[in-house]
């Protein structure tokens, strides 16, 4: 069993009253993307049924502005003009594909205010794009984000593409969330096929996205403790991944578990041996993490640091409609693995790990609760992972298919709209990573914090850069 | 701090040794430290570039720093500037957005510029190719002097290939013109 997907076309005279209902109902926008033909605009809201899709034929090159009522749509819009040339809101600014004219910054004026670019190239190994401070001394006044810098067309990539071809594709769109990406497109294709994966491989899948879960929250921890000045912490959690992706490669036979989802199933199984190997896995790491949790917990220099640091509140954290870790640290319940549950969580009964104060001590608390978790799942899996294939084939969907995939990737959710064209190949395809919802909370997040204390709110989010430059 | 101390004991050092179940690592790091040494007369200086990235790669370049492999305690650093690198170490394929930025801190860093380029899309465009939004391989914007490739290649490969940078360093290499 699945979520619920219902779709309509609507007029641009109904899109933002409908929009407007949807965010007063308590519905989210999970992703806003275009296409050339027929010329549309297609939004994404997740509501109380499940998720509502609706498209908007667009006639000349204008539309209604989304962000009235949703403004993490101000961005997608922005990448909307850019790929496919159709204009909404105010911010003519490119997003994705940058050209040769500078970019005009917002300025910030006043007595002793002074900007810092950094980027797009960053000291430290990880990916590029540019921030611009405008600061008091070392208070932070504005932030704002220039990304993009790594846009390389993967959506018209895909149009070149046969969908199995696409598969490959989509589990490149944030490397470390291949796991989840993969997952995602195969469930899309799945659904436009009305196939299903033999019950076998939606246990692996859960197991293989519960390990990229793990691997990730290790990293960040290790950098979190890095970044808060306890160069240990990233030594002994950077140790506890690299026996993860070890393990991986010795039982998958890839670090990072890439083209193990595959439409159809799984391309990999496991035996008793495995099973052994990663329960046993489990426990030295349930045993490691707890000791360093309270490792964490205890030190007055760490705490100092991540307490009330990069704080999101709660209600604003509604308003910009971030998800995932972000969310769930700022008291929103979202969890797609638990709302509204995709095979096989609707057996596994995720817990969901939230926090309230909406800063960096409450994105760790979030990734420590969601390890215990995810290593508690792993259990779940390997005791009762059902008997059979692990992968099954099915029929290419017809021409003029769709199908959507909503999965709970370690950083939140990923949706994958899937549009199939002539003889097994893509139409359109949209991956969409929660960074594009996530990035500009930390604008948010980082006001009134001083400059040092941005690497390690940064990395509290940890953002794709490749996921929503695309 | 008492269980900072006891937490180091029990993990002890993990950094693999000679005869560890992966010998060939501990070759090249070993020959890593003397060659860096010997050409440089000091630490080798590595400045990395995501130049259009899934980001895949750049787990693994991570990796490279954790106490299994241990870069830094076998003579190489990653450094914040690119006036104060050997080595440029390249992901991806190197987007439209990125290209100019990428020429810039090629042409910030000091001889002998070595260029590493790291992945299957730095060695072919891997993927993603060449188009409106991408230029494809590195050797397309800038000389390359060994590419890795793997989707992401795994820690050791990408040492491997900063040490084959290193030997045929153009610049105190006979062999080059």
């Amino acid at each position: 069993m699945s979520f619920a997907l219902e779709r309509h076309t609507v007029s641009a005279r109904d899109w933002i009253p409908l929009l407007q209902s949807v965010k007063q109902d308590g519905g989210r926008l999970g992703a806003l993307w275009a296409s050339d033909q027929p010329r549309a605009v297609h939004a994404l809201l997740v509501v109380h049924a499940g998720l509502l899709q609706l498209d908007l034929p667009v006639t000349g090159v204008e539309y209604p502005d989304a962000s009235t009522a949703f403004p993490a749509a101000v961005r997608m819009q922005r990448a909307i003009r850019d790929l496919h040339g159709l204009r909404s809101g105010h911010d003519e600014r490119p997003w994705l594909v940058h050209g040769d004219a500078p970019y005009a910054f917002v300025q910030v004026e006043g007595d002793g205010v002074h900007e810092i670019p950094v980027g797009p190239v960053h000291a430290g190994i990880i990916e590029p794009g540019h921030f611009r401070f405008s600061v008091v001394g070392e208070r932070v006044l504005r932030l704002e984000q220039r990304l993009g810098y790594v846009h390389k067309g993967i959506e018209r990539r895909f149009e070149s593409m046969s969908l199995a071809d696409g598969a490959r594709l989509a589990g490149r769109v944030s490397g470390d969330s291949t796991v989840a990406y993969a997952w995602a497109y195969a469930m899309a294709l799945e659904r436009a096929a009305q196939a299903t994966a033999p019950p076998r491989a939606q246990w692996l899948r859960a197991l293989l996205l519960e390990r990229e879960r793990i691997a990730n929250h290790l990293g960040d921890l290790g950098y979190l403790g890095n970044d808060g000045g306890l160069a240990f912490g990233l030594a002994q959690f950077s140790r506890l991944k690299e026996d993860l992706l070890r393990l991986n490669a010795r039982l998958f036979g890839h670090r990072f578990l890439m083209d193990r989802i595959v439409p159809g199933g799984a391309s990999v199984d496991i035996d008793r041996a495995a099973a052994d190997a990663i329960l046993g896995e489990g426990e030295r790491l349930e045993e490691e993490v707890l000791a360093l949790r309270a490792i964490y917990y205890d030190h007055p220099g760490l705490q100092d640091r991540c307490i009330n640091c990069g704080r999101l509140a709660p209600p604003l954290a509604a308003e910009l409609g971030v998800v995932g870790v972000a969310a769930r640290a700022s008291g929103i319940a979202i969890d797609a693995r638990v709302f509204p549950g995709f095979a096989p969580y609707e057996e596994l009964a995720p817990a969901l790990c939230a926090h309230r104060n909406g800063d960096v001590a409450s994105r760790i608390v979030v990734r420590f609760e969601e390890i215990f978790e995810s290593l508690r799942l792993e259990r779940q899996i390997l005791a009762s992972l059902p008997q059979g294939e692990a992968r099954t084939t099915f029929q290419d969907p017809h021409e003029g298919a769709s199908g959507v995939g909503w999965v709970e990737g370690w950083r939140g959710e990923i949706f994958v709209a899937l549009e199939v064209g002539p003889a097994g190949t893509v139409r359109r395809c949209h991956p969409h990573d929660p960074s594009w919802q996530n990035w500009p909370a930390l604008e948010h997040a980082v006001l009134g914090n001083i400059v040092p204390d941005f690497p390690l709110i940064n990395k509290s989010f940890n953002l794709s850069y490749s996921g929503a430059d695309l | 701090m008492h269980k900072i101390v006891l937490r180091m004991m029990h993990a002890g050092i993990v950094t693999e040794p000679a005869r560890a179940p992966d010998p060939a690592l501990r070759a090249l790091s070993q020959r890593l430290e003397t060659l860096a040494l010997e050409r440089l007369g000091r630490a080798l200086a590595v400045r990395h570039v995501d130049a259009g990235s899934c980001n895949g790669c750049e787990l693994e370049i991570h990796a490279l720093g954790n106490p299994y492999y241990n870069l830094e305690g076998l003579g190489m650093k990653f450094v914040a500037s690119p006036r104060h690198a050997d080595l440029l170490l390249i992901t991806g394929p190197v987007s439209r957005n990125m290209e100019q930025a990428l020429l810039r801190t090629y042409a910030a860093m000091p001889e002998p510029k070595l260029v590493v380029a790291v992945g299957d899309c730095g060695c072919t465009g891997g993927i993603f190719g060449e188009s409106y939004a991408s230029r494809g391989r590195v050797s397309n914007v800038l000389p390359v002097d060994v590419a890795v490739p793997g989707c992401p290649p795994p820690p050791a490969a990408i040492l491997q290939a900063i040490l084959t940078a290193v030997t045929s360093d153009r610049r105190s290499s006979p062999a080059s013109p």
